[in-house]
């Protein structure tokens, strides 16, 4: 009898346990509940750097999409994203509101080296994620120095450096001219093709820079093809990049011209350059182009393309931003999800510090996302393209040169 | 025709003296009540927000400087931006390069403020009206370009970053908090010294070069020395508000003095009401506050909602918050000097 | 001396995009002694306009055309609408609702159309005259068409009545208003023939710098610098001052190697204050007599 009514008892607190257990294992940092896990964001909206501002914008529809099918794992995403005009002061203030006043789990895809750097060390103090950063800079992959910061496209040294490989081994007797936008961003693969030439940098002829103010790199181009060289690093944002490719077609200067990643756009840089014009442009690409015609068919476009008419419908197709934030929130979702019910900001570090050959459909065939303790660079391969005059044709395999020694 | 006697003009006189000692008195009661609203605010308020009433504050330092160059000395500027690079530059240098405490770096970044402030006003002596916003606006947009090219010195496109200041003497408050009355303090004296420089001798001998040139340069005042001297002061309050920024972001990159930080402290100091001191404040506060509010309204195009509140503004108040409050109180002066 | 012949034709072009907006600025300056520190966000809004039409299948020359007819009204509208309530407030309102405008016309442009660069058509032959690798047909073209401009503007003033009746208003509007003429919508005048003149220099100089939102931000310090330096009243300095500006600014960041890419803006600026020091009319502009 009295046996019998333990043994009740005791099944009853059991399944008590058992309950509370489940309620023990969903953890919550700030920012997340049972119903909702809040994002921070800032971006530019307003200002010289606005045309970034679509990335934010991408983002916030991508969570829509995330939202409407259900959320991750029954919890609905808010992700507020606030204009920081790419003013380092600025970014800092809405910084603070976000993790502060908003009280967000975490941060991610904050916009710019100057916005990034000026954070940088209140995330890491403050022990919040600083996740997925949208910048180029080699300094967002320091585990050691800033365990609470990652970055996720391929560095621009990195990109820089397999330019300067290629063109070592390929190119006879070549002399250098450099074009690059004067700021963090152009320093940055500047200093990325010195170090790859290292002791061969008396190869570069000309270096010449424009401002982001400045109309036109008319008087700049003048230059570099007069300078002699028969190679053309252009290391430009997509209007100067347009600009520099039809400037030098006009001025009838053939170099070996390498184009940078960032302006590979067949819609929005190519075709305004001319297609003729860019034909033999050599490039590294990760993500897809929606104006490449390689991939009209391709299913993981065709996704792609699907909610593009869905959620953004007023989104810009031949704008490259709008893959990149698809494919970036993407990472940030498997994230999420491996992490489950343990949403702290230490465990939501940890699971984006533990991503194993993670496949984005609108990314390259390739390249595949890996991240580990030590390996705070999610992207870190690309792949040499050449422009044939309608497609970037792939030429070798997906390569990466290992920057962080 | 009544003719007054002589008892009677004493009375009114008398009554209006009177009148006035009240008027400055309650003048006397509203500052200490907003100097002691200023004191408890950190304490009702959230770091988050201390923080951002610390820009404020530092910001509106740099717009009285602006105010007392364009506003009392009638030299405009569209590059006022330049002197507070120039003062968070110096903070920056000094705080990380040779391990100088933070409160050593502010009369420094002032000092060094109002040497190129001088410089500059030498040659803008002849430059009148647009000429001189040419000149200036090319300034702002130079400075950033100016300050990549002198990579050794300024670090270059990638920064400074500096510590943020520990709270002295084990008070028990945040270091936000700290910031903010540190700041405070700072302001409380600058305002304190404009108010008496623009009250004497060189006040009233900017008010003349701006109203007159000529005029007050037959009766005598040098406006060869005034003109610079007003951009030195100018030059001064900025490079200080300069080095309050660095100390409050604790980081200064050359996009952080870009051609809209000027326009912005131009906006402010109108919004604010440009011949006064106390327009000031409210200069700072637009500025750190319009574009949130803008953004609150629309993502979208917060410049657009910007842009829209700035030509409202301008509608309802076209000489400033402080000469619309001007407007008022002189409007309550009358009456009261009309019921006496 | 191959580089010198190409840095001075490139300077010419990028002069005359310099040039045309500068003609816009000095518009309003005749009428109301102030820079229209919006009108190159105007323009580059007037572009988009054209570009919409052209997208909708307009052939270019009636696009063209039109845009200028829709900036000519809207800039009236501007001026009757926004500038009207601060026509006698301190000029520094009037500067703050300025750049209001600016930021207005530059994140509406955003809003609608993206900041995605557009492809522009130009409406001159691709390529350059026998081949030559110096200056393009585009440029030349850009070139005549702001000598154009300059020529209809000279002719307006000089001998259309509604431009006699402008440069009355700008000499003396009290003494003009006595005499009959409407002084209101002379300014307003002013502000249409302003934003046409601007939706000209936008639709020529897109082809070459790519239409989006900023296209005319970098160029709006260097039309104002044009038109200073030309002198602001005068239509002709205003160009001079922009083809001397072009050219002024290659040639220093060529042959100056301190200078270099990075400082001409700013060595441009210098010479030009200092021509202004001396010189403080400008090149061609009436010398202001103060009255004590």
């Amino acid at each position: 009898m009295i046996g019998k009514r333990f043994l009740q008892a005791s099944a009853i607190a059991a399944g008590l346990t058992f309950a509370a257990g489940a309620a023990v294992a969903a953890e919550y940092g700030p920012g997340a509940s049972d119903s909702e896990i809040k994002i921070g964001n800032t971006n530019p909206y307003s200002g010289p750097a606005s045309a970034y501002g679509s990335i934010g914008t991408v983002i916030s529809k991508y969570f829509d999409k995330v939202n409407a099918e259900g959320g991750i794992n029954g919890r609905k995403i808010n992700f507020v994203t606030l204009d920081d005009s790419y003013s380092p002061p600025k970014t800092v203030e809405q910084v603070r509101k976000l993790v502060e006043q908003e009280k967000v789990l975490f941060l991610f895809q904050t916009l710019g080296t100057p916005p990034n750097s000026a954070i940088h060390k209140y995330m890491n103090a403050k022990k919040v994620p600083q996740l997925f950063v949208a910048t180029g800079a080699t300094k967002w992959g320091d585990p050691a120095n800033f365990p609470w910061t990652m970055g996720w496209q391929p560095n621009y040294q990195t990109e820089a450096a397999i330019y300067v490989k290629w063109m070592l081994d390929n190119v006879d007797n070549p002399k250098i001219a450099i074009l690059y936008q004067n700021d963090d961003y152009g320093k940055d693969y500047l200093q990325g093709i010195h170090d790859g030439l290292g002791s061969k940098a008396s190869l570069i002829v000309l270096e010449q820079s424009y401002e982001v103010t400045d109309p036109t790199v008319a008087s700049q181009m003048a230059n570099l093809k007069n300078s002699g060289a028969n190679v053309f690093f252009n290391i430009t944002t997509p209007k100067f990049a347009a600009q520099a490719i039809k400037i030098a077609n006009e001025l009838g200067w053939n170099p070996t011209h390498f184009l940078n990643n960032v302006s590979t756009s067949v819609g929005s840089v190519l075709t305004p350059a001319g297609l003729e014009a860019s034909t033999g442009l050599i490039s590294t690409l990760y993500t897809k182009d929606a104006t490449d015609p390689a991939w009209d068919n391709d299913p993981g476009m065709n996704e792609w393309r699907e909610f593009m008419a869905k959620y953004h419908p007023k989104g810009n197709v031949a704008n490259g931003f709008n893959i990149y934030g698809y494919a970036v929130a993407q990472t940030l979702e498997h994230v999420l999800r491996q992490a489950g019910d343990n949403l702290t900001r230490a465990n939501i570090m940890k699971e984006a510090a533990s991503i194993t050959d993670l496949r984005i459909k609108t990314l390259l065939p390739g390249i595949l996302i890996n991240t580990g303790p030590n390996d705070f660079r999610p992207i870190e391969g690309m792949q040499l393209r050449k422009f044939n005059g309608t497609t970037w044709e792939a030429f070798g395999p997906v390569v990466s040169v290992d920057t962080s020694s | 025709m009544a003719v007054d006697t002589i008892e009677e003009k004493l009375a009114t006189r008398h009554a209006q003296s009177q009148l006035e000692a009240k008027l400055a008195f309650y003048k006397r009661i509203g500052l200490i009540g907003l100097i002691i609203f200023a004191v408890a605010l950190p304490f009702l308020v959230s770091d988050f927000r201390t923080f951002q009433f610390t820009r404020v504050l530092y910001i509106s330092i740099a717009v009285l400087g602006l105010n007392i160059l364009s506003g009392y000395n009638g030299q405009f500027s569209l590059g006022h931006g330049a002197f507070i690079a120039l003062g968070a530059y110096v903070a920056a240098i000094m705080m990380d390069r040779w391990g100088v405490p933070y409160y050593l770096t502010i009369i420094p970044a002032g000092l060094i403020g109002f040497i190129f402030g001088f410089l500059i006003g030498l040659p803008a002596r002849r430059l009148e009206g647009l000429y001189l916003a040419l000149a200036t606006f090319g300034l702002a947009l130079a400075t950033p370009q100016i300050l990549k090219k002198f990579e050794i010195i300024t670090m270059g496109v990638q920064g400074i970053v500096v510590d943020k200041p520990e709270v002295p003497f084990g008070l028990p408050i945040s270091q936000d908090q700290w910031l903010y009355f540190f700041t405070l303090m700072i302001l409380l004296v600058l305002f304190w010294a404009a108010r008496n420089l623009l009250r004497a001798r060189t006040g009233r001998a900017f008010v003349a070069i701006r109203d007159h040139h000529m005029a007050a340069e037959s009766m005598g005042v040098n406006a060869g020395f005034y003109k610079p001297l007003a951009f030195a002061i100018g030059g001064a309050y900025a490079g200080v508000a300069g080095a309050l920024a660095t100390i409050t972001i604790q980081f200064v990159a050359p996009d952080s003095f870009g051609v809209f930080l000027s326009i912005t402290l131009l906006v402010g100091s109108v919004i604010g009401g440009i011949a006064s001191i106390g327009g000031a404040i409210f200069g700072g506060i637009a500025i750190v506050f319009i574009p949130n509010v803008a953004e609150e309204i629309s993502k979208a195009a917060p410049w657009a909602i910007y842009g829209v509140i700035l030509i409202l503004f301008m509608y309802a108040m076209p000489s400033g918050i402080m000469g619309f409050i001007n407007m008022l109180w002189r409007g309550y002066v009358k009456r009261l000097l009309t019921r006496t | 001396m191959e580089i010198f012949l190409q840095q001075v034709l490139s300077g010419l072009a990028t002069g005359a995009i310099y040039a045309s907006l500068a003609l816009a600025l000095v518009m309003i300056y005749q009428t109301t002694e102030l820079i229209n520190f919006a009108q190159g966000e105007m323009a580059m809004f007037s572009t988009y306009i054209a570009w919409a039409l052209i997208n909708a299948g307009m052939p270019y020359w009636a696009a063209f055309f039109l845009t200028i007819g829709i900036s000519f009204v809207g800039g009236m509208a501007i001026e009757r609408i926004i500038i009207r309530p601060v026509e006698k407030a301190p000029v520094l309102a009037l500067v703050i609702v300025f750049i209001g405008l600016l930021v207005i016309f530059n994140s509406l442009a955003g809003w609608l159309w993206t900041y995605t660069i557009k492809e522009f058509p130009s409406p001159f032959p691709v390529g350059s005259p026998g081949g030559n690798t110096y200056i393009g047909f585009h440029q030349l073209g850009m070139i005549g068409v702001t000598l154009l401009v300059l020529l209809f503007l000279y002719l307006f003033f000089r001998f259309a009545p509604l431009g006699l009746a402008l440069r009355a208003v700008a000499q003396n509007p009290v003494s003009s208003r006595l005499v009959g003429v409407r002084v209101g919508w002379m300014l307003a005048l002013g502000w249409g023939l302003a934003a046409a003149v601007g939706a000209v220099a936008g639709m020529m100089v897109a082809p070459r710098l790519f239409l989006d939102p900023n296209m005319m931000g970098g160029v709006l310090l260097y039309a104002f610098a044009a038109a200073l330096l030309g002198g602001t009243t005068s239509p002709l300095g205003a160009v001079i001052g922009g083809f001397t500006l072009g050219v002024l600014e290659n040639l220093a960041g060529t042959y100056i190697p301190f200078i270099g890419t990075e400082l001409k803006l700013a060595f441009a600026l210098g010479i030009i204050i200092l021509v202004l020091l001396v010189r403080p009319q400008g090149l061609l502009g009436k010398k202001i007599v103060a009255r004590v």
